[in-house]
């Protein structure tokens, strides 16, 4: 079975999973760590869409 | 008087009991044995099933996307590298070798997220592990 994901696909999966182990390992209150995680995974989906722009910039 | 001295549930200093010595040592080794395996024998229920369920999905994706299984090595600096990443998911890594599963070269072009996706998953299992211990030791509660 093979699976082949799209880059935006397969980078919001990544931004998910590595959201929540940051979330839960780095903050010690639950309130802390599911902000610092929806935090890390708005990073994440931002820095696809900057590194996206910047690409298509660079391309025209 | 009574009322100055009172405080608040919310007020009250986090209780960082550490565990027996012996899980010191436990928790960090099981965590990196089993993803969330850590957490779990602790007690914390939610955050050892959420971790166990992130790095595993996150391992099975990236051998789906057919991603590239380091083994042991001495050659370049990244295959090392590589290596050491792989390794971090313990059980899922040995498993996955003993079972010949994952693929030795990048088939194809996507192939290369399933290889950044098992890196990472191991990288994450070893923070996961680090974070067990310093719950044992109750430097975080």
């Amino acid at each position: 079975m093979t699976l082949e994901l799209s880059h935006f696909t397969a980078a919001v999966l990544f931004s998910v999973f590595a959201s929540v182990v940051f979330g839960i390992t780095q903050r010690s209150t639950s309130r802390d760590q599911i902000r610092y995680g929806l935090y890390c995974f708005a990073l994440f989906v931002g820095g696809v869409f900057l590194a996206g722009w910047v690409m298509w910039i660079l391309r025209h | 008087m009574a009322n100055s001295s009172k405080t608040t549930p919310a007020e009250a200093p986090v209780a960082t009991v550490p565990a027996s010595p012996s899980m010191s040592v436990i928790a960090p080794a099981v965590a990196w044995l089993i993803p969330g395996a850590g957490h779990l024998v602790q007690k914390r229920w939610i955050r050892g099933l959420l971790i166990m369920a992130s790095i595993t999905i996150m391992f099975v994706l990236g051998l789906l996307m057919q991603g590239r299984v380091y083994q042991p090595n001495g050659g370049d600096i990244l295959d090392i590298l590589g290596f050491v990443g792989d390794v971090g998911a313990g059980g899922l890594y040995i498993v996955t070798r003993v079972q010949g599963w994952g693929h030795g070269a990048i088939a194809h072009a996507t192939a290369d997220y399933g290889t950044k996706f098992l890196i990472v998953a191991g990288l994450l299992n070893f923070i996961c592990a680090a974070d067990a211990y310093h719950i044992a030791i109750g430097k975080k509660p």
